[in-house]
């Protein structure tokens, strides 16, 4: 039943056998052993399991593992590889864009793909860009200002 | 040894980013469904399809070949267990038995029937499917107003009439008021039920280990050391040997103030299978299982002068509460009753609640618990006594203010405000949004046939919650403070913060009243075994009340700092600058780090001193405190479509002194964002059979990024005479002030067509609809 697999996980390549029908958040946290991603909804709403797939930005809660196959995954915890926080990661901390937390890996990653895409977006852009991930603490207005403030460090 | 005069930078007040945050933002920190123990196991939860039904066979069977499946347990298995317990005790409430599993009756959607614990996440969700349960359906009702109707089913059948409770307040001459009042305005007023939607849902992981006859239960929970004390009852077993931890928390807004069926029956399987065992709650099971708030339906009257003079206010409130009673749902409309006169001077209330059971989820404290509602109910009551009298809305409010002379101000309600200045932060708002020409521009848009409205809600709250009489459990609050043999500070909080970023403030404080380098300082919470006892996070009582315990301990060390100071000073008095003691005459100083060493190193004590620098303090308030602001609210409301945009939106909040203020914003913009949730978008909604058709995020609108306004927030500063510190509490503040706002503002702009009122939320179609009865 179970499937051979191979990726390269933050960098890393692994392989793996998992049952066909074990999702991708689910292969990231209890077989990678990598929590960073959070289940928040399992219907693709909330944007909790956000990760990059081939760098874009996928909510690993809506795919199976067996569909990341020779592709590229990059979970938050490999956003920050050597210790260096990634621009978003400091600006987040320094602009208070985060308050339980929950949210905040996905929500890192998606403004990294936004910023990836578009280096000095404007607010409107920035909540667009991140209207398919929930937050409940902040009132997203933190958070725009951590992209803001990213996407000025990023172009300076 | 140096000598230094110097008085530090003090941090309090800083903007000083959060040290809750680098495990965040690297996604290391740790979650409840992050914990992975050895052995552990995995427990899926059969619910009831149905609101009302009599179990009539449950088949188990089935499941339990499943393999992996190691057991599978009903209601038969946990009759031994206590009910969930609700801690709210008002005169003749009808508390219904609550198993943690459902015996031959189901009350609810989504009761909990049956649990199957596998070894394998997914393969207890397979066997969950295969646990057959026979059912008889039965009549169900969800409406409280249908529940109260003569003949509607009966939610249990021993109180055919569905009422859990009747609760009567009255203050001042209220039948006096009414008939000296030159004008009353009467309004049915609801507040929605609301799905408060952490973003983390519940989860427990338990572990029994019998050799030690001791538990450790890890829960998602704002209230660690209440939920081990009921929890221990609930399983009879002795409290110290059940030890709680609270990993870190992904939000909870009040629905983690609880006690739930889940975590006393994960304790349940753990004792029985002798291995840990994890349950996490699916987002379905959060919005059928967790608790939701609101859920009024209030008759509000209001008695007045032609000059805008307000006599008095009658309300009558029907409080939906679900099928059960959880740890404060009777409590929670009381709340809004204690806060029913608001900001405003009239002595004069009379209200009647009834509390109606309905087969839906219970409710219980949502962020606000029972003060949005009240506000809602007394910021629209003030508006449409303004249009009756064709009064502008801040003047009206700022005739009935309570006067700044008159603090501490009694209120009808029996509660004694600490300190205010209402016209100040209304006044502010004004200013900021120029409103003589924004009423000037509505003006002209009229004429050019559009809709625009302006909105302005003064509200007041009660925080700090709260001196002990006032709670089922204990108001205060406690700090121990353990300087460590190296100068280092550990600060141990009763209170037990999942993104309040009290690991912040209380480093700030205990830096500046130590003299010491913050990051020399830590701040532990959320274990019953590490930290002494606490009562925990909610009512905005973190830092006005688990602070100033805080503080008090802090005081206490500093007098031990200088004793020990001065012994190795061989002086009799030092003063403490900086963290470092110092002897004013000779300037000789030692620094922290030989005090703290000395005092353990104990050759020489002080007089009648103990060695070791540890003090506890548990802090009982005198009194709640008393924030308050005003909000105003721009809105333009399309004709074509019923769309509402918010133009503008100026929070003027005064929460006190505050000590961070990047922190404090923080806290009113989530605030704003979960009113705006409720006046434009969100609604738990309800079957007519009990069914809860907004039962998962796609079907729930919570505010998203593209959604949410700019919120333009200041503050204003009053600080409280309740604490040392000056602070009032501003968790609750963005939600209890944003409702009335915007929906004065929409109803507003659609004064021109005759409208009066509108409930929650201001949906398209809901205002379309009115819009096209207007130009009929």
């Amino acid at each position: 039943m179970k499937r051979k697999i191979s990726l390269t996980l933050n960098g890393k390549a692994v392989a793996d056998e998992v049952e066909p029908r074990l999702l991708l958040i689910h292969y990231l946290r209890e077989v990678a052993s990598l929590t960073g991603p959070h289940i928040g909804c399992e219907t693709s709403t909330c944007g909790a399991c956000t990760v990059l797939l081939d760098g874009r930005a996928v909510k690993s809660c809506a795919m199976f593992t067996v569909q990341a196959d020779g592709r590229q995954v990059l979970t938050i915890e490999g956003l920050a590889p050597n210790g260096k926080l990634d621009p978003l990661q400091e600006a987040f901390w320094n602009e208070h864009g985060l308050q339980c937390g929950f949210c905040t890996p996905g929500m890192i990653l998606t403004a990294r793909q936004l910023l990836n895409d578009n280096p000095s977006p404007t607010e409107e852009e920035i909540r667009k860009g991140l209207e398919g991930n929930l937050c409940r603490c902040t009132g997203y207005q933190h958070i725009i200002n951590a992209v803001k403030a990213a996407a000025a460090k990023q172009g300076a | 040894m140096a000598t230094i005069t110097s008085k530090p930078e003090t941090l309090v007040g800083k903007r000083i980013r959060r040290r809750e945050d680098p495990r965040l933002i690297t996604g290391t920190a740790t979650y409840l469904d992050d914990l992975k123990l050895p052995g552990m196991h995995h427990a899926c939860v059969v619910r009831s399809p149905h609101a009302a039904a009599r179990i009539k066979n449950i088949n188990v069977k089935p499941a339990l070949e499943l393999p992996g499946v190691v057991a599978v347990f009903t209601g038969a298995d946990v009759k031994e267990v206590g009910p969930v317990p609700c801690a709210a005790g008002l005169p003749g409430l009808r508390v219904p038995h609550h198993h943690i599993l459902a015996q031959d009756r189901v009350y609810l959607v989504g009761h909990p029937v049956a649990v199957v614990v596998a070894t394998d996440r997914y393969i207890a969700a397979d066997a969950a499917d295969l646990v057959e349960v026979d059912y008889q359906e039965l009549p169900a009702v969800a409406d409280p107003e249908k529940a109260l109707a003569p003949g509607a089913p009966a939610v249990h059948p021993q109180w055919p009439d569905n009422v859990a409770f009747t609760f009567h307040q009255e203050g001042g001459d209220t039948a006096k008021a009414f008939q000296d009042a030159e004008v009353v305005v009467k309004q049915r007023i609801t507040s929605q039920r609301l799905i408060p939607t952490a973003m983390e849902t519940r989860g427990v992981v338990a572990d029994w280990k019998a050799g030690e006859k001791s538990m450790t239960l890890w829960s998602s929970t704002q209230v660690p050391h209440l939920l081990r004390t009921l929890l221990a009852g609930m399983l009879g077993m002795p409290e110290n040997r059940l030890r709680v931890i609270t990993p870190e928390v992904g939000g909870a807004f009040g629905s983690k103030l609880n006690v739930y069926a889940e975590e006393a029956l994960m304790a349940f399987i753990s004792m029985r299978i002798g291995k840990p065992v994890k349950w996490v709650e699916s987002r379905r099971e959060n919005f059928l299982c967790t608790i939701h708030g609101r859920g009024h339906v209030d008759y509000f009257e209001l008695a007045a002068m032609r000059d805008g003079t307000i006599l008095g206010m009658k309300l009558k409130l029907i409080q939906d509460l679900g099928a059960f009673l959880q740890l404060l749902t009777p409590a929670i409309p009381t709340l809004s009753v204690l806060m029913m006169p608001g900001l405003y001077k009239f002595k004069n209330i009379s209200a009647d609640i009834v509390g109606a059971f309905t087969n839906c989820t219970p409710t219980d404290a949502y962020r606000g618990a029972g003060r949005p509602e009240a506000t809602h109910g007394i910021e629209r009551m003030v508006d449409i006594l303004a249009a009756e009298l064709k009064m502008d809305p801040a003047q009206i409010r700022l005739k009935n203010f309570v006067d700044n002379d008159a603090f501490p101000f009694v209120t009808a309600t029996g509660l004694a405000y600490d300190s205010g200045n209402y016209a100040l932060p209304l006044n502010t708002a004004l200013a900021e949004v120029d409103y003589a020409s924004l009423r000037r521009e509505q003006q002209q848009a009229r004429q050019q046939g559009k809709l625009m409205g302006v909105g302005i809600s003064a509200y007041g709250e009660i925080c700090a919650i709260g001196p002990s009489p006032a709670t089922p459990a204990g108001g205060w609050e406690s700090a121990t403070v353990k300087i460590e043999p190296s100068g280092k500070v550990t600060v141990l909080t009763g209170t037990s913060p999942h993104g309040q970023g009290e690991e912040t403030t209380f480093a700030q404080i205990t830096a500046d009243e130590l003299g010491v380098d913050i990051d020399d300082v830590l701040v532990i919470h959320g274990d019953t075994s590490i930290v002494q006892y606490g009562i925990g996070t909610f009512g905005s009582r973190n830092t006005a009340i688990g602070g100033t315990a805080l503080y008090y301990a802090l005081q206490e060390l500093k007098t031990k700092i200088k004793k020990f100071g001065a012994v190795l000073l061989d002086v009799d008095e030092v003063t403490l600058v900086g963290g470092v003691c110092v002897d004013e005459k000779s300037g000789r100083s030692v620094s922290f780090n030989q005090v703290a060493a000395a005092a353990y190193r104990a050759l020489k004590l002080p007089p009648n001193t103990e060695p070791g620098l540890v003090a506890t303090h548990f802090w009982e308030p005198p009194n709640f405190t008393f924030p308050f602001g005003a909000h105003i609210v721009v809105t333009d409301v399309d004709r074509e479509t019923g769309q509402v945009s918010v133009r503008r939106y100026v929070a003027v909040d005064d929460c006190g002194k505050i000590i961070n203020p990047l922190i404090v914003a923080g806290q009113v913009h989530g605030g704003v964002a979960q009113g705006l949730g409720q006046a434009l978008w969100e609604q738990a909604v309800y079957a007519d059979n009990g069914q809860l058709l907004s039962g998962e995020l796609t079907d729930y609108a919570l505010p998203r990024a593209h959604m949410m306004p700019w919120i333009e927030s200041s503050h204003t500063i009053t600080p409280s005479p309740v604490n040392p510190l000056g602070v009032k509490g501003v968790g609750e503040a963005g939600t209890i002030g944003c409702s009335p706002a915007v929906v004065n503002s929409v109803v507003d702009a659609l004064s021109p067509l005759g409208v009066r009122h509108i409930d929650m939320p201001l949906t398209p179609e809901k205002i379309w609809k009115l819009i096209q009865e207007g130009r009929a």
